[in-house]
């Protein structure tokens, strides 16, 4: 406490990783990641493949407010689910190609974002958390009871999949991937812009230190409820491709349970990474696809297990773990070549 | 800089009360900042300096009693408006962004008052535009080789220097650092009066400090606090020979 700010020397800290990664190792991981999900349905039953790159965008999308902003939102089922809903519609009564019912669910998603996000954001913790949850309870006790409009608890069936009379996309789920998959790695690109934005850096300011944002002349609340509408409206995305893919909307989407998952998926992979969220969504619909078709029965018990071994042993995560060695890892190699 | 009208009213707080459950922690406080002068908070641990510090920067909202920042009312209005009105502050315990590094801080503070922190579709290289005066804000308090360590890596004397040149990126007309050299070396504390003399030319300045080294060599004015109320004001030579004063607080201070 008695030294002087210049010669004393800086404690390194446990906690904080102090190299950041290199450029070229952000274009090598780029292109894998790009290889990997245009290879995806070549290994991959290609529905199973759409389900993890729409998880995926989903808990990336998530992560923009659990990783970023400090916010845990247990009711993103509400984005998903009502963009899925939305989609459906538009799709079904409109036929106007895929991509544009989905970006309508988006849409959608933000507006309905705007007011519950608005409440939300007063709050911050568990509360924020509560909330959430609340108004998502309300979407789904909404979708519920409005079955004249959401089919109740059978859902929407027979969605098409109209893209511009091309019939292999149509009719194929190999094909549709590829004619989907633009539209959930724009929605990566737009979550990786905008935790890189001048937006994104007051976003992690107001995480590390929400008063000293304000006292730097922030409007936190203002920035929580952007971010809060724009992760709703990537959610929306995720959630319009994963409607369109299963040519069905079930209440599910909407369920609390929805909400949880793509918490663990977020958490799984490792919040405030970004990229981790993907790592959590294959990991877990793989589990869960591979329990299934062997016939399992237990199967949220099995995930539930890896998820506790997970967090047990990475805390940061599994993508979250893998950053962190790596970072060490050239932190050391720096340091020693001084 | 910011033209200075000598006499002009900076700060200005009317019977300012804050009573936590009974608790009047500050109580019918009548303070006048003069524009431009560098005006001291002294009193003893519980006082109510960091108290009235959080009234006036919005952070507490009074009880009662009224709060100007150059004839405007911000009586109870949130920090960031306070903030944006040019009131900026630090804080006595250091309070900053632990994964970013002091650079990025520097920047952040920069964008604070304009709508650019709302461009989530641009590239945060943009906020690096202004390089040679976050370089500059970083050079004035001796963090230029740390420049790009995460600040939680940083000691806690730099942590103190960086909390002041993030007041500094503001550019504020009025400055209230609390407690700017808590914890610091006797040549820190040097180097920290010699900075605060300098960034104060033009400036208004409020600050609060026990150390009276501090205070004797920065104010132009002092407040006394005591119990949460005004005690004495003047002066640093009429406030320190005031005999309630003396009994209060200096006496165990300065004339140990």
């Amino acid at each position: 406490m008695t030294q002087s700010a210049i010669t004393e020397a800086p404690v390194a800290g446990p906690d904080v990783p102090v190299a950041r990664r290199s450029p070229r190792l952000r274009w090598i991981l780029l292109a894998v990641g790009l290889v990997a999900a245009l290879a995806l349905p070549w290994f991959v039953y290609p529905p199973v493949a759409m389900d993890i790159v729409a998880m995926a965008l989903f808990a990336i999308a998530l992560d923009i407010l659990l990783g970023y902003t400090g916010l845990l939102s247990f009711g993103h089922a509400a984005f998903w689910g009502s963009s899925a809903y939305v989609t459906a519609l538009i799709a079904t009564h409109y036929g106007v190609p895929f991509p544009v019912a989905v970006l309508g669910g988006a849409v959608f998603a933000m507006i309905l974002a705007l007011p519950i996000g608005y409440v939300s954001v007063r709050r911050s913790g568990i509360y924020f958390a509560m909330v959430t949850l609340a108004f998502a309870q309300m979407v789904y006790f909404i979708g519920y009871q409005w079955s004249d409009l959401t089919g109740g608890e059978n859902g929407l069936q027979g969605v098409p999949r109209s893209f511009f009379g091309i019939e292999l996309v149509e009719t194929e789920s190999f094909y549709f991937y590829y004619a989907a998959l633009p539209i959930l790695l724009f929605g990566m690109w737009a979550a990786w812009r905008i935790v890189h934005s001048p937006f994104g850096r007051v976003l992690v300011s107001i995480r590390d230190n929400s008063q000293r944002a304000r006292a730097l002349g922030y409007e936190v609340e203002k920035y929580k409820v952007i971010a809060f509408v724009l992760s709703a409206g990537l959610t929306g995305l995720a959630g319009g491709v994963f409607a369109i893919s299963h040519g069905f909307v079930a209440l599910t989407e909407l369920h609390w349970t929805t909400s949880g998952d793509v918490v663990l998926m977020t958490v799984l992979g490792g919040i405030g990474t970004l990229w981790g969220g993907a790592v959590g969504a294959f990991l877990t619909v793989m589990l869960a696809d591979y329990l299934a078709s062997s016939g399992f029965h237990g199967i949220d018990l099995v995930t539930g297990s890896v998820f506790v071994i997970v967090v047990l042993l990475f805390r940061r995560g599994v993508w979250g773990t893998v950053r962190h060695r790596w970072m060490v890892h050239r932190q050391r190699r720096l340091s020693s070549r001084r | 800089m910011f033209a200075v009208t000598p006499g002009r009213v900076a700060v200005r707080t009317r019977a300012l009360t804050k009573v936590f459950r009974g608790f009047r922690a500050v109580d019918a406080v009548d303070l006048e900042v003069r524009e431009g002068s560098v005006h001291a908070l002294v009193g003893p641990n519980g006082a109510g300096k960091t108290t009235l510090f959080n009234l006036l920067t919005g952070f507490l909202s009074p009880t009662s009693g009224a709060i100007t920042v150059f004839d405007e009312d911000v009586t109870g209005k949130p920090p960031e408006q306070v903030a944006r009105r040019g009131v900026a502050r630090s804080f006595q315990i250091t309070s900053l962004f632990e994964t970013l590094t002091s650079r990025e801080h520097v920047e952040l503070a920069l964008q604070g008052h304009g709508r650019q922190g709302f461009r989530f579709w641009r590239s945060e290289k943009l906020l690096g535009r202004n390089r040679a005066r976050v370089d500059e804000l970083l050079a004035q308090v001796g963090l230029t080789s740390l420049a790009d360590k995460q600040v939680g890596l940083l000691a806690y004397g730099q942590k103190r220097a960086l909390e002041l040149s993030l007041v500094l990126a503001l550019d504020p007309p009025v400055m209230l650092l609390d407690e700017p050299t808590a914890g610091m070396g006797i040549e820190d504390v040097d180097r920290t009066i010699e900075l605060v003399r300098r960034i104060s030319a033009g400036r208004t300045v409020v600050f609060v400090d026990h150390n009276m080294h501090v205070v004797g060599s920065l104010a132009d004015r002092v407040t006394v606090l005591q119990q949460g109320r005004v005690l004495a004001e003047g002066g640093y030579d009429e406030v320190r020979n005031d005999e309630r004063v003396i009994t209060a607080y200096l006496g165990e201070a300065d004339h140990a």
